[in-house]
């Protein structure tokens, strides 16, 4: 790896004492931040340390309230996103900034000043595609692309413009471990022509691999730089978090029990126009086993999740077996009742309601244990299962009349787990257990998962977070297309494998050799 | 003019409203902006066109000033939902009682007063066509202004940058906002335009159609062209389309009681046809979800506010 | 500059604070008008809100008024309350009242009883949920619009009464008047206060406000509504059905309307014509949200909307003004009412502009 760190190279950007208020918090307090030409440079910090305020700020999305920034040793008011890309400065967000509805041309279009020809951009498109590895069809509809492909857009669109700056952020969460591969290609070769990258991620192990130098935030403020290739994941970690990494025990597997969940050639057409049909998914779930379920998203996830939890019931009964009934055809009551527990991905919204307070939300879930009276509610009781759901999962919360939005993603996610678990379930459907989550609670919530499989409950994990899966699954498989591929043991498989899963290709009889240059 | 020629120039006559109207609504509903005060719109630009066009004597007036007045509605509902974040549903559904209640209290001097009918407007040699020239191109000059902004909406949406800007902050303001478009300010933009022709549509009622003042003479077209984008699923020919077969159906009942052919049907029921109509084609389209939702505007009805 | 910025909760001081900002600008809106009119400000506030109301008579009739609109925004507040948008009150209304009229009239100049209100009541009931009854099952069936298609149905029970009272209905000795015969006394209901024209109905309000009180804040129905109000997908996940709570909704809508219309036509009307709702439907609209979509606040704008209506009658008698001014003081009240929400979740701040 070439050094881009040195003196020589003048400064691109340079952040000095950038201060970012909202209301409830201080996204960034006194951030100082100095980028080379030529160099990549990481952002690092976990959920909610204004990693992403910052980059904002920097695009012309948000404006600092204190602080100053200089650009090629200027000093510039970002004004808007126009102005930060007539500066070069080009921007690739986490959740993509696309429209769904218009083609990728026309999506470009809207990014470039002027009124572009079509024509003319398409075939920049295709010529800008070929040169840097990202192949892409101008001509699609970006509702009918890949997460992967999408991401490339983006990317296209930043690089017509010549920027010098790149922000990338969090660019890899949407990808599979070989398509992660692909995009530090291209980001090196971006960074060998001249121009700088802001890598903004949480992951240690890509910034060790990619970046010359990070910057470490942690809520809202600088706790420290680093040379990422002379520290360990484990000093990185504890600039991070403050503290060391927690692990969760993973106990010796349990002995398997009754199946809890079977799915028998499960197909259903998606009712989004844009979204995966399910196409003929086998399954198997056992009393005392965690069963992960990887992919990339968009893949069928979201179908699959409203089909186990009856949101959208599917037309056969069989096709849905949960603790030895029948369940397709049942809403998601008459399954509950059966004995399965269901933790959404959307906390907000679909996992509780927002205005709500956590009492009342916990009754969503908790009516039928007993807290209703001809048909009335008895709140006492309901009450009192919130304060134990609250003590019992550790929820920080001002109590229980408090509403749901009042809460951190991580306490809600707490909140919402443990209610599930309270009651008891003999089948508990988790998706993105820890998305957006800390990562205190992060290790709370998995540790969680792993003490109530131990006591036998069988568990299934839709998670995009490959680490994760790893971490607490007993057997792993792969959605993609809409397809369920066979799952495999922990110890049976590896993080590679997995990876060419995620693209489908699990009939490719030996996956090893397609990685073997890797 | 025989029988076919009348029925074809009294259906383009009374689709012409719904034309201008329900195209005004489409790209206020493009923007991602749902306004269901159609209605009320309507009602203050027919009043006031025809109170200006009273006294000044000047149809043209009229229907400027009912187009400030629509536009002028549609800001009230604009601050509103755009700027204070109100509720669109109830916003505009606070709007169509306002304008309605407004109209008929302005309206309530005016009630005895009839205008000069208007003259049509003949387009040389296209109007001598037989059968089709006269109720084509014999016409009020509305009716061909509705045609002009068909074209330019076709135009404006498909072909010019704008049109796909505004068709971005229809999708997400969010997205349209993080590479720099002010999404608010689009929304402003289409609402308005959306009133604007919602007042030209009430002036053409007013001073044109009747051409006299009734309280509630909108009688429900502000709500039929909401039905006819939904209808329409949001393209501006099937929006064309549907405006005068509705057309066709709220002349019906003339045609259907001049004909002589001896039938005795209360006219209520004729002149229920529209608002049945209506219900019908609501089902029809509905029962095809992934139509509409593969046209609808995503963002349709929802809030926005940038975090600054 | 002046800027909006987010609270971090929800404020409930300002959830009930604004219809009372709300009303508090209509009434300076309504002094506004009436000098723009050209009327002296304070007479006309006189005679809009204190005259109508300044003897025992003016209150029976400003309770009378009320009463189909507590009766009519009780039942779309339960159905709002799970955005089951029923604007088609003022039709449910209409067949309500065309359904116990036809009640009254099949028993004219029979042995009257105290059967013939009960069914009357009945009637009037099934007529409004059978016209909420198409607007339901469209929605649950097809999926079709409930606002658009309930009212358009509006317009169709208007030229339903109209052709009704214009034929079938019409009062044989009535000279083709649009209208029906008066009421028998059997089919008439009870007064409450001699000397008034307050009826019985009032009472049928106040019990509908107690039983939607209980309904919406006791039971567990009520609660799955308020879940699907407030999200849609979190009542999804919970299993509540939705086509369920589409139907409660127009359904209780739907009677209550309906039953309004038969106390109108049983009550101060007493006969039934093409006027036989003097736009309640819509109006209790605007009273359900001013109340917060809450039974207790019902009651109390319920009874602000009744004087708006006295109101304007005695403006169109006193100031000479269109008795539609009404309805621009109930569209002005539910505007600001709309805007002013915002303060529940924003404050505004002062916020010099940043270089």
């Amino acid at each position: 790896m070439t050094s881009a760190t040195d003196d020589e190279l003048a400064f691109r950007l340079e952040l000095e004492g950038i201060t970012k208020i909202y209301p409830s918090v201080i996204a960034n307090e006194d951030v100082s931040l100095k980028v080379r030409e030529g160099e990549i440079h990481a952002v690092l910090g976990e959920n909610g340390a204004g990693k992403s305020t910052l980059m904002k700020m920097i695009y012309g999305v948000a404006k600092p309230d204190a602080g100053q920034m200089k650009w090629q040793g200027e000093v510039v008011h970002v004004e808007n996103p126009a102005h930060a890309r007539s500066l070069g400065i080009g921007m690739v967000f986490q959740h993509f900034s696309l429209f769904e509805t218009l083609n990728v041309v026309e999506n470009v279009a809207l990014a470039l000043p002027g009124n572009p020809d079509l024509k003319e951009l398409a075939e920049q498109i295709t010529e800008v595609s070929n040169r840097y590895g990202l192949p892409v069809d101008p001509q699609r509809l970006v509702h009918a692309l890949s997460v992967g492909e999408r991401q490339r857009v983006e990317i296209i669109r930043c690089l017509l413009q010549n920027p010098k700056l790149l922000i990338m952020d969090e660019p890899t969460s949407v990808l599979t471990p070989q398509a992660v591969r692909k995009l530090f290609d291209t980001l090196r070769q971006l960074a060998a022509e001249g121009c700088s990258i802001l890598y903004i991620s949480h992951k240690l192990d890509e910034i060790q691999e990619l970046c010359h130098v990070a910057t470490v935030l942690r809520d809202g403020k600088v706790t420290g730089d680093c040379i990422p290739s002379q520290e360990t994941p484990k000093s990185m970690a504890s600039l991070m978090i403050g503290k060391e990494l927690p692990v969760p025990e993973h106990n010796a597997p349990v002995e398997l029990g009754e199946v809890r969940l079977q799915l028998n050639g499960l197909s259903k057409k998606s009712d989004d126009p844009f979204g995966s049909n399910l196409q003929d998914i086998e399954l198997e779930v056992r009393s005392g086993e965690i069963l992960g379920i990887a992919g990339v998203s968009g893949n069928g996830q979201q179908e699959l999740l409203y089909a186990l939890s009856g949101e959208k019931p599917v037309a056969e009964a069989d096709a849905v077996v949960i603790c030895g009934k029948p369940s397709g055809r049942d809403l998601p009551d008459r399954r509950r009742r059966n004995g399965m527990g269901f933790v959404p991905e959307e906390r907000l919204g679909r996992g509780a309601v927002p205005r709500m307070s956590l009492t009342e939300n916990a009754l969503l879930t908790a009516h039928n244990a007993g807290m209703l009276k001809h048909g009335m509610i008895q709140f006492d009781k309901i009450a009192q299962f919130a304060r134990k759901c609250i003590e019992a999962y550790n929820v920080k919360c001002g109590g229980e009349e408090h509403a749901a939005n009042s809460l951190s993603g991580g306490n809600l996610q707490k909140f919402i787990m443990g209610r599930e678990i309270l009651l008891a379930p003999k089948l508990l459907v988790v998706a993105q257990p820890t998305w957006g989550v800390d990562v205190g609670a992060a290790a709370f919530i998995r540790q969680a998962l792993i003490d109530l499989r131990n006591e036998g409950t069988a568990i299934l994990v839709i998670s995009e977070e490959l680490e994760e899966l790893f971490e607490i699954s007993d057997r792993i498989a792969v959605i993609a297309n809409g397809r369920l591929s066979p799952a495999k043991k922990l110890a049976d498989t590896n993080i590679d494998e997995i990876g060419v899963w995620m693209s489908g290709m699990w009939e490719q009889p030996a996956p090893a050799e397609v990685q073997a240059h890797a | 003019m025989d029988i076919f020629s009348s029925i074809l120039f009294a259906t383009i006559v009374a689709g012409t409203p719904l034309i201008i109207v329900a195209l005004g609504q489409l790209i206020a509903e493009k923007s991602g902006v749902l306004n269901l005060g159609a209605e009320g719109m309507m009602a203050m630009g027919a009043i006031a066109g025809f109170a200006v066009t009273l006294h000044s004597g000047n149809a043209w007036l009229g229907v400027l000033a009912g187009m400030a007045a629509g536009a002028a509605m549609s800001l009230i509902f604009a601050v509103v939902v755009l700027t204070l974040m109100g509720n669109q549903v109830a916003s505009g559904l606070a709007l169509s009682i306002l304008g309605v209640g407004l109209s008929a209290f302005i309206g309530k001097p005016y009630e005895s007063d009839i205008l000069p009918t208007v003259g049509a407007l003949r387009i040389p040699l296209l109007a001598d066509i037989p059968i089709i020239g006269a109720p084509l191109f014999n016409q009020q000059a509305l009716v061909y202004f509705s045609w002009l902004l068909f074209g330019g909406i076709v135009w404006f949406l498909y072909r010019s940058r704008s049109g796909l800007i505004l068709r971005a902050v229809g999708e997400s303001p969010a997205s349209a906002h993080s590479i720099g478009y002010q999404a608010i300010k689009i929304r402003y933009l289409a609402t308005l335009f959306g009133g604007a022709m919602a007042g030209i549509g009430g002036a053409f009622l007013s001073v044109f159609y009747t051409p006299l003042w009734v309280e509630g003479m909108v009688s429900g077209r502000g709500w039929i062209a909401i039905a006819l984008v939904v209808f329409a699923t949001w393209r501006p020919f099937r929006v064309l389309v549907g405006a005068y077969l509705f057309g066709g159906v709220m002349v019906a009942q003339l045609f259907v009681q001049g004909s002589g052919l001896g039938i005795n049907i209360p006219s209520q029921f004729l002149s229920a046809l529209p608002y049945l109509a209506t219900i019908i084609v609501l089902v029809i389209i509905s029962r095809d979800q992934n139509t509409v939702r593969l046209n609808a505007p995503v963002s349709l009805g929802q809030p926005f506010r940038p975090e600054a | 500059m002046l800027r909006l910025e987010r609270r971090a909760e929800a404020s409930q001081t300002m959830s009930y604070a604004s219809p009372l900002i709300a009303i508090l600008l209509m009434l300076i809106g309504g002094l506004l008008l009436f000098t723009l009119l050209g009327k002296n400000p304070v007479e006309g506030f006189k005679v809009f809100f204190i005259n109508p109301i300044s003897d025992l008579y003016g209150w029976s009739e400003l309770f009378l008024k009320a009463t189909p609109l507590m009766l009519c925004a009780i039942g779309l507040a339960v159905g709002f309350r799970a955005n089951v948008w029923n604007i088609g009150a003022e039709g449910q209304l209409i067949v309500g009242a065309v359904a116990a009229s036809a009640v009254a009239l099949y028993f004219y100049e029979s042995e009257g009883g105290a059967h013939v209100l009960i069914l009357m009541v009945i009637a009037g009931c099934i007529g409004g949920m059978l016209w909420a009854a198409i607007p339901a099952f469209l929605k649950t069936r097809f999926n079709t619009n409930e606002i658009l298609v309930s009212l358009m149905l509006v317009y169709v029970a208007q030229l339903l009464v109209s052709w009704l009272v214009h034929g079938p209905m019409m009062d044989p000795d009535g000279f083709n008047f649009p209208q029906s015969r008066l009421f028998e006394d059997s089919a008439l209901l009870p007064i409450l206060i001699e000397g008034t024209r307050l009826n019985i109905a009032f009472t049928f309000a106040v019990g509908a406000l107690l039983v939607g009180y209980v309904f919406m804040f006791r039971s567990f129905a009520g609660f799955q509504m308020q879940v699907a109000g407030y999200a849609k997908d979190a009542a999804r996940y919970a299993g509540f059905s939705a086509k369920r709570m589409i139907w409660i909704g127009l359904m209780s809508g739907g009677a209550m309307a309906g039953l309004a219309g038969m106390s109108e036509v049983a009550g101060p009307m007493g006969q039934i014509t093409d006027h036989v709702s003097n736009n309640y439907g819509f109006a209790a609209i605007i009273v359900a949200f001013v109340a917060r979509l809450n039974p207790v606040g019902i009651f109390f704008a319920s009874l602000l909307m009744a004087l708006l209506y006295l109101g304007g009658e005695q403006a169109q008698q006193y100031l000479n003004l269109p008795s539609s001014i009404s309805n621009v003081f109930q569209g002005m009240l539910l505007m600001f009412l709309l805007g002013s929400d915002v303060f529940i979740n924003y404050r505004i701040r002062w916020k010099e502009a940043t270089a």
